[in-house]
């Protein structure tokens, strides 16, 4: 089966059900939510279930990219471990010298981008340039940053100096007019992710290769270069989200981010991207990343399911949202 | 022909006698263990290289070969790489599952090494000759009566699980026996997973759940981190205090301090694997009897003692 779909066109005369579809499972949970406890809908918990998406939420944006261009990166979980623990690494060890302020934490935040763009880099690099595989580059590399995080921890965990998370965690827990930071930067990652893909040439040119490579190098769009932005972009964008996420516990150990790679693939493909590529939508990502952690969110606020089928759950919105797609491709 | 016999009976000869030499000469004990994946295995790995390093030296007749692995599948291929190459004499294993590591930890006593079991026993009874574990069960109980002691009038609490093991159940089923009839209510129930992150979403999903919590039974040091860091995040100040478990460094230096928030801490070292090591190594160069059941009791910290459980070298 030759898929060569025009979502576009479909989406300007009648909202399909490949739209509709994640927004209307959105709009369920929230009700299910607000009806099996009163406090669903309060400023804390909406607030504490959309910082807690911000980490895997930004991270899904370039996964966005990265499968729009036709690749996958398996490797965003560990090397967001990874990234942490170098983090706490340099800013404890530049701490004696640099003292408690400002410019530590921007040393820090420099750290995990500088590291971010790097493995993202080398992963686009082995991908483009030397051709293997996505899938096997980083399911390598998704390999390497989990061990180096455990070597770096000794086996234990990395912990950022006491005094020093104290002035940090306002990173986390702080915010403009009661909206906190991960929110913010969530925001902002998704507007410009959004506008990128939507309206940039960038974003068509991703859409082209992940479609059809050839055609779209003989359409003279670099398809190399292409892919290798998308995971360095990608890997800036796990850079940020260590920025945020080392502020909330101050630690970082072999068991952080432990799946965050699938949670990411999955909310993309929940969120209408097609898994593989040519069409790529930010804002549906952003819906699938909160239907995840609302299904969590919920699970823990009842005693309704069993916590044990968490996982189950999960799995059967992602297969719903996908058959969702089939149809849509079948009608149009 | 007559001379390739004779080859092969020399050769055959000599296979056997280089063997037997080897076998006389030094001792190899395999030591296989789950990679240092969460905390508590980062510890109890961090114990056993030491152990390993300091009895290599003790006994010029042991070697030791250490391997650690990520998932069962691993475990397995090790302790066959151990049989097959290095000829042991003892097996130390932590099982990574029981079901899975039956077989081959079956076979291996099948074959004549002596093996020691430790933490997590196997699906079949009397295979091992010696092993050693931590009290689960104790483990439980000691933190079901340490809570009835802390709040005599009752409360209203909510207990954080481990992964979904019969470990698990074992402490659950002893804690919830411990403080049965004394008032206190167990508001819920949420499977953490020793994980930090998980404990700390949990925890805030709690907080939002219920308006008031009298305390927490995070059941581990690694939940107890994510729950504090929530608690403290929300500003609620209805919590008294967390009991968490199995003894890392930074929680019981809070106990030590007088940190009112974390009171005590229950036992379950890391570092039993120690333990098994060296009783292994006592029983291949010593005539002292060492198979049996050794368990390593868990016991209550508090402000009094909590500096005899304080390693500051250990990563946990």
């Amino acid at each position: 089966m030759t898929v060569t779909t025009t979502p576009q066109t479909a989406w300007l005369r009648i909202p399909s059900m490949s739209v509709l579809g994640p927004i209307i499972a959105l709009l369920v949970l929230l009700g299910i939510g607000a009806m099996l406890n009163s406090n669903f809908l309060s400023a804390a918990n909406i607030t504490n279930v959309l910082a807690r998406s911000a980490f895997i939420g930004i991270i899904a944006v370039g996964m966005t990219f990265v499968i729009t261009a036709g690749g996958l990166d398996l490797s965003v979980g560990s090397m967001a471990a990874f990234i942490a623990g170098l983090m706490i690494l340099v800013m404890n060890a530049a701490l004696p010298s640099m003292g408690i302020g400002i410019p530590i934490i921007l040393l820090g935040m420099l750290t995990a981008i500088v590291a971010g763009l790097l493995a993202g880099l080398l992963n686009g690099f082995l991908i483009t340039t030397l051709g293997i595989e996505a899938f096997i580059v980083t399911l390598g590399s998704m390999g390497i940053y989990r061990s180096l995080v455990t070597w770096l921890a000794d086996g234990g965990t990395l912990s950022l100096d006491f005094g020093l998370r104290t002035f940090y965690r306002p990173v986390y827990f702080d915010g403009i007019l009661g909206i906190s930071w991960p929110i913010i930067v969530f925001a902002l990652v998704v507007i410009v992710g959004e506008i990128i893909m939507s309206r940039s040439v960038y974003g068509r040119h991703c859409a082209a290769t992940g479609s059809n490579e050839h055609v779209a190098h003989y359409s003279n769009v670099n398809v190399k270069r292409t892919r290798l932005i998308s995971y360095a972009a990608l890997g800036i964008l796990v850079g940020i989200a260590t920025i945020m996420y080392v502020p909330r516990l101050g630690s970082a150990s072999a068991s952080t981010g432990v799946l965050w790679e699938l949670e990411a693939i999955a909310a993309v493909i929940i969120g209408g991207t097609v898994l593989k590529g040519g069409f790529g939508r930010v804002w549906g990502t952003v819906i699938g990343v909160l239907i995840l952690s609302l299904i969590g969110n919920i699970l823990n606020l009842t005693d309704f399911v069993s916590p044990y089928l968490n996982g189950a759950i999960q799995g059967v919105i992602i297969i719903l949202a996908v058959i969702l797609q089939r149809e849509r491709k079948a009608v149009s | 022909m007559k001379y390739t016999q004779t080859l092969i009976a020399a050769a055959l000869a000599t296979a056997v006698s280089g063997a037997a030499f080897a076998q006389d000469d030094v001792k190899v004990i395999g030591v296989s263990i789950p990679a240092a994946t969460h905390g508590w295995a980062g510890g109890m790995n961090f114990h056993a290289k030491e152990t390993v390093e300091r009895l290599e030296e003790v006994y010029p007749g042991l070697d030791f070969v250490l391997a650690t692995a990520s998932d069962p599948g691993k475990q397995v291929n090790d302790i066959e790489d151990m049989v097959a190459t290095r000829n042991i004499a003892a097996l130390v294993v932590l099982p990574f599952e029981s079901d899975p590591l039956t077989p081959p930890v079956q076979a291996v006593a099948e074959s004549g090494a002596w093996v020691t079991v430790v933490d997590r026993g196997l699906s079949v009874e009397g295979i091992e000759d010696l092993y050693v574990a931590g009290d689960n069960s104790g483990f439980g109980k000691v933190s079901g009566e340490y809570m009835v002691s802390a709040m005599p009038d009752g409360g209203d609490i909510v207990v954080f699980r481990g992964i979904p093991t019969t470990i698990d159940n074992e402490r659950v089923d002893a804690f919830t026996a411990a403080i049965e009839g004394s008032g206190i209510n167990v508001l819920d129930m949420e499977h953490g997973n020793w994980n930090r992150d998980d404990s700390f979403t949990v925890m805030q999903d709690f907080l939002s759940k219920y308006p008031n919590i009298d305390a927490v039974w995070a059941s581990d040091d690694d939940m107890a981190i994510g729950v504090l860091a929530a608690i403290e995040a929300a500003g609620r100040d209805d919590v008294q205090f967390v009991l968490g478990g199995a003894g890392m460094k930074e929680m019981i230096k809070r106990t030590a301090d007088g940190d009112t928030m974390i009171p005590a801490n229950v036992t379950y070292p890391p570092s039993m694997i120690a333990t098994a090591i060296e009783l292994t190594a006592v029983g291949l160069t010593s005539n002292a009897p060492v198979s049996g059941t050794f368990v390593i009791g868990s016991v209550l910290v508090t402000q009094e003692n909590a500096m005899d459980f304080y390693y500051p070298d250990s990563p946990f």
